[in-house]
């Protein structure tokens, strides 16, 4: 098996690190509708429906919902070790950030690189935000 | 972004863990938008809820040894006090709210309690910088009296009053106050009801502009009461923190100064009062017997609250429903001493002052049908499993008389 490893530059939001398996997320997330227990996506026809983002790295399309839900959604799931490892954001909007510096949840966004293109489903990523670094390693 | 040496020695942890974990969350935000540097706030307003997750924040901050350098008002939680008594909660959520009470009072907040603080108590004036959250307060302070707030959540702003700094970006700039758009509207809302519906509608297709409203008409000056309610609903169906009213609001005396050194747009929005009506049906839940009705959202004023008494005169509400005004404590102590209270509650309607509709006090309604005269109600209350019917305030008192609303 052949490892293909590619390092891009980003930008930090919120400081800290992680790695683990990617799940992509094309569409904006609420975090009130994860299960706080598993970190499984609850919402209805959401394209992660069924699937945990624990443990993982999280490319999150963007946020959504009110600043109340969204904090209490992110703030669940760290009472229950259930947060991703870090998140990956393409579309950045206020209350996703604001929620993720409450919980200290790791978030980097401006990849230089498309990250939908760049990062798949399965992949390993590790995400440094106070390097500005995210480093991607497909397996093949 | 720049920083200024004190708010670097904020960000590096010299002032305490407390103040850096809120300067790092105003950082954050200030590059998520672009924001070159911070701008010091005279006024915040923090839109605590009660929920676990934001009286966990406030706790952080406070723990760290943080303290508020302006001192915010704060959202209503709820009446411990008096509703504990009647209704049931659990030990758990009883804690939550007891919790937050402490911590706020911990950090140095001004324990109003209610969500209109831009009515009385916490008014900014026209220009000045500030940090409200609210989605009701946001749009009134920066349209209607003419100060500049972003729509801050209420973490970012409990943020904004321990630093006393906000990341300056989009509305505090005057160029992204100028409207986006126009609505033409051809008649004028009767009551505040009415400009409530108003804005859900306008809400729905303006999402984050900046709307133009303009009258055919205008007869008169609309209350705080219609204002305070047109911009709820805009940030309620939209997220809308800022609009104008040609020749009522402050940055409109003309609809060529409402859009500054753009040129007016030739085409509009329009909404007429079959709009309003046909959004009232969509809204509402059908009519039937009803356990409920709940008006103050936001907070009644003592004007509202009036107007209530003179509707109730005579009447008395049916065994089956109660009747629950949510106030601030100001216009409470002021229906009490002008004698509204006590006649009110001959009829069977009971004051509260404190309390938000989206608190767990509420749950032993839960799987009946409400009433109120506010669609935000109705938005949120639907959340925790309560189907509201959406009526006027006259509506509102025929339905707790008769027990039902057709």
């Amino acid at each position: 098996m052949k490892t293909m490893e590619k390092r891009y530059r980003c930008r930090c939001i919120v400081a800290g690190s992680g790695e683990g398996e990617a799940i992509v997320s094309t569409e904006a997330m609420c975090f009130y509708l994860c299960d706080p227990e598993t970190g499984t996506v609850i919402e209805k026809g959401h394209p992660l429906q069924g699937r945990s983002i624990a443990g993982k790295i999280l490319l999150l399309k963007s946020g959504k919902g009110s600043s109340v839900v969204q904090v209490d959604g992110l703030y669940q799931l760290s009472v229950k070790g259930t947060l991703p490892k870090a998140i990956i954001v393409a579309d950045t909007e206020p209350v996703l950030v604001s929620s993720s510096v409450v919980v200290g949840e790791p978030m980097v966004d401006h990849m230089e690189v498309d990250p939908f293109e760049a990062i798949a489903d399965g992949d390993w990523v590790r995400v440094d935000a106070d390097e500005e670094e995210i480093v991607v390693r497909k397996s093949s | 972004m720049i920083l200024s040496d004190d708010e670097k020695r904020m960000l590096d942890g010299s002032c305490g863990p407390g103040v850096q974990k809120a300067m790092e969350l105003q950082v954050a935000l200030g590059k998520a938008f672009d924001a070159e540097r911070m701008i010091d706030v005279s006024r915040a307003h923090v839109a605590l809820s009660g929920q676990e997750g934001d009286t966990y924040w406030c706790e952080l901050l406070v723990n760290g040894g943080a303290v508020c350098k302006v001192t915010p008002t704060t959202n209503p939680c709820w009446d411990v006090k008096m509703l504990t008594n009647h209704y049931g909660v659990s030990q758990a959520e009883l804690d939550l709210a007891l919790r937050t009470i402490d911590v706020y009072r911990r950090i140095g907040a001004r324990l109003t309690f209610c969500c209109t603080p831009e009515l009385a108590g916490n008014v900014p004036s026209f220009g000045e910088h500030v940090a409200f959250s609210e989605s009701s307060a946001t749009p009134y302070v920066n349209a209607v009296l003419g100060a500049r707030s972003s729509r801050e959540s209420s973490v970012s702003a409990l943020a904004a009053a321990v630093t006393g700094k906000t990341p300056l970006y989009g509305l505090h700039f005057d160029e992204n106050r100028r409207g986006t758009m126009v609505v033409d509207i051809d008649f004028w809302p009767d009551e505040p009801y009415d400009w409530g519906l108003l804005g859900w509608c306008i809400g729905e297709f303006a999402g984050t502009e900046v709307p133009v409203l303009r009258f055919r008409d205008r007869p008169c000056r609309p209350s705080p009461e219609a204002l305070l309610y047109l911009g709820a609903e805009l940030n309620t169906s939209g997220a809308v923190a800022m609009y104008h009213i040609v020749g009522v609001t402050p940055e409109a005396p003309t609809i060529e100064t409402a859009f500054g050194a753009a040129p007016v747009p030739s085409s509009s929005q329009t909404v007429t009062r079959a709009d309003l009506k046909a959004k009232e049906e969509a809204l509402s839940e059908e009519g039937g017997k009803i356990n409920l009705v709940m008006l103050g959202c936001p907070h009644y004023s003592h004007e509202q609250i009036r107007d209530l008494e003179v509707l109730m005169r005579g009447r008395k509400i049916h065994d089956n429903v109660a009747f629950w005004v949510l106030t601030s404590f100001e216009a409470l102590e002021l229906a009490e001493r002008s004698g509204e209270r006590r006649r009110l509650e001959d009829a069977g309607v009971r004051l509260v002052p404190d309390t938000c509709i989206d608190e767990p006090c509420w749950k032993s309604f839960e799987g009946g049908l409400g009433v109120t005269d506010s669609p935000k109600c109705m938005y949120y209350r639907e959340r925790r499993g309560q189907p509201f019917v959406v009526r006027r305030l006259s509506e509102c008192v025929e339905a707790a008389v008769k027990g039902e609303v057709s």
